[in-house]
């Protein structure tokens, strides 16, 4: 008898489970039924570049084939250079750069249209007295040219280098910016941005960085020669530890009709949500 | 009727033969897919620089590939958890088995299950937040994340299975044996270390190469505590153990550095094969005349 209720209960909670997963699928497939109906939009849109823009572009174009299903997004992770290359050589519809356009490439028949702006802060603990520091006094920490917080105006205390793992966008794009490429005497490489942001969070003498937007209040935004960072100093770019996310298209020839539509989605402002749960200020 | 039966039990012999058989698919394709994704990137850095090589720099403008810090780093950091967490769980054991009186042990026992149940994630972020600011104050370092925190967090990690295989050893050891000892007016301690012990001797060797097998294998805890920059083991130094490597950067790993990453798996599957293979040859093999 047991037995047989304990099935009874078993089957009922499989049951409700399947309930369950049935109204959860079921708004999906009401949205993006009506979109796809209403456009038919069919083709491909071929990304090709930045590997810092991996994150956002891949959320942006998640989000796009949901609502078109009949395109095909593609993105291919080469480095910026070689994807403005492959624009200029139409081997793919957007080339993505994180740095802005050089005037050559301007001039050999590219657009620029920033799509979003990637800000780093330099964080510390907030028991630190240093507040400001200029881009060279960071790469000089970073580089371990300076060891003490008391070069800086602060406690005498070791400064604990903490950073990201190698392949992290965040960390090519500080290490690019602050120029410490392959420089860096990390003493710490996590691989989060939240645990960058604990670590930083509990001891007294380290610092770090983390995207803008995911700085949290138990760690301390450095200025940035005299700039704090925050949404608006990112876009009008005075804050240094920037640096702009770039989609490159050929100024001659037009996109196709899905890659106009990509296009049209994620510089609308539709899609700035996205743009901002993928860690980055949108350009608007 | 008896057909009927007799197909039926083909049948069930069936069954159990193909889940049998997963397993073993299981292991062969682990192992094929790690020496087929592995070799590559080992055959462009080339075995020696790969596996002496003392430089791991993945994504710089010259890339380096040496993994020699990521290997002495897991070889000191699983002795040192070996030598922190053998003698305490080995001593545990005796006591639970022989020593200590029923309500005790039924309250440890239960304590050391308990150990044995929580996830590596949690050990990592209790490591994270209590352990390596703690080794900071206490060593006056500047940071606490090092090879001293991970060896801590990893002896308190294989207790358990130390602790729970060798009571059973010691329980399995014959009454008489130590009935005999106590009779030839040994001293109960005398009994347990001279006669009980030596007796249970194989299950306590297989209790350490678990130990061992767990300590080089766990990633996660690790990976929360110890740092992960690439230096040469040193006890209060930030290290990388062959898990961390792996598991660290291949979220955003491309090309070359994401074979590497591979070929680390690789290694550390071997790694782990050879040490288990020797530690059995070493430590039971004694026992067998």
């Amino acid at each position: 008898m047991k037995h047989v209720m304990n099935i009874i209960v078993c089957l009922a909670l499989i049951l409700s489970l399947a309930a369950c997963a049935k109204t959860e699928s079921a708004p999906v497939s009401a949205d993006t039924k009506p979109a796809a109906a209403a456009e038919t939009l069919t083709g491909t849109v071929a990304t090709d570049g930045s590997t810092s823009m991996e994150k956002v572009i891949g959320a942006l174009g998640e989000a796009f084939t949901q609502d078109n299903p009949g395109v095909t997004f593609t993105y291919n992770p080469t480095g910026s250079s070689a994807g403005i290359q492959a624009v200029q050589e139409g081997r793919c519809d957007i080339g993505l750069s994180s740095r802005a356009l050089k005037d050559e490439e301007k001039a050999a028949g590219l657009t620029e249209t920033v799509l979003a702006y990637d800000g780093i802060a330099v964080i510390v603990n907030p028991a630190n007295r240093v507040e400001d520091l200029t881009l060279e006094q960071i790469a000089a920490v970073y580089t371990g040219q300076i060891t003490n917080w008391s070069e800086l105006g602060g406690e005498d205390a070791r400064i604990v280098l903490i950073g990201r793992e190698a392949g992290s966008g965040t960390r090519s794009g500080f290490e690019e910016i602050v120029e410490v490429k392959d420089k860096c005497q990390y003493r710490q490489e996590l691989s989060s941005t939240g645990d960058v942001i604990t670590t930083v969070a509990q001891n007294p003498g380290a610092i770090g960085y983390a995207s803008l937007a995911s700085v949290k209040d138990t760690v301390r935004s450095l200025k940035v020669g005299g700039v704090a960072p925050s949404e608006e100093t990112v876009k009008d770019g005075t804050y240094a530890i920037q640096r702009p996310f770039v989609l490159a298209t050929r100024t001659d020839a037009g996109l196709n009709d899905a890659a106009q539509a990509f296009f049209d989605y994620i510089t609308s402002g539709k899609a700035d949500a996205i743009i901002v749960a993928a860690g980055v200020v949108p350009a608007r | 009727m008896k057909t009927k039966r007799n197909h039926l039990e083909t049948l069930v012999h069936g069954i159990f033969l193909i889940l049998g058989l997963v397993t073993v698919a299981c292991v062969l394709l682990i192992t094929a897919y790690l020496v087929v994704s592995g070799i590559p990137a080992i055959r462009k850095i080339g075995l020696v620089d790969f596996l002496f090589g003392s430089t791991w720099a993945s994504t710089a403008a010259q890339p380096q590939y040496g993994i020699l810090p990521f290997l002495l780093t897991s070889v000191c950091g699983t002795a040192g958890a070996i030598v922190l967490g053998v003698p305490v769980g080995f001593l545990t054991a005796v006591y639970l088995a022989k020593m200590a009186p029923q309500s005790v042990r039924e309250i440890m026992g239960q304590a050391v299950s308990m150990l044995a149940g929580i996830p590596s994630v949690v050990y990592g972020l209790v490591g994270m937040m209590v352990l390596v600011p703690g080794i900071r104050k206490l060593f006056h370092v500047p940071d606490g994340a090092s090879l001293l925190a991970a060896i801590v967090v990893l002896a308190i990690m294989i207790l358990p299975s130390i602790i729970k295989m060798s009571v059973t050893a010691l329980e399995a050891v014959p009454g008489e044996y130590e009935d005999a000892s106590l009779a030839l007016g040994a001293t109960p301690e005398e009994t347990w270390f001279r006669v009980s012990v030596p007796a249970a001797k194989s299950g306590i060797a297989a209790a350490v190469v678990l130990g061992v097998g767990r300590a080089i294998g766990e990633a996660m805890a690790v990976m929360m505590v110890a740092g992960n920059a690439a230096n040469m083991p040193s006890l209060f130094q930030s290290v990388r153990f062959l898990t961390t490597a792996v598991a660290s950067e291949m979220s955003y790993s491309s090309g070359l550095q994401r074979q590497a990453l591979f070929s680390i798996a690789l290694v550390l599957f071997l790694f782990i094969m050879l040490i288990n293979a020797v530690l059995n040859f070493f430590l039971k093999g004694e026992k067998r005349p």
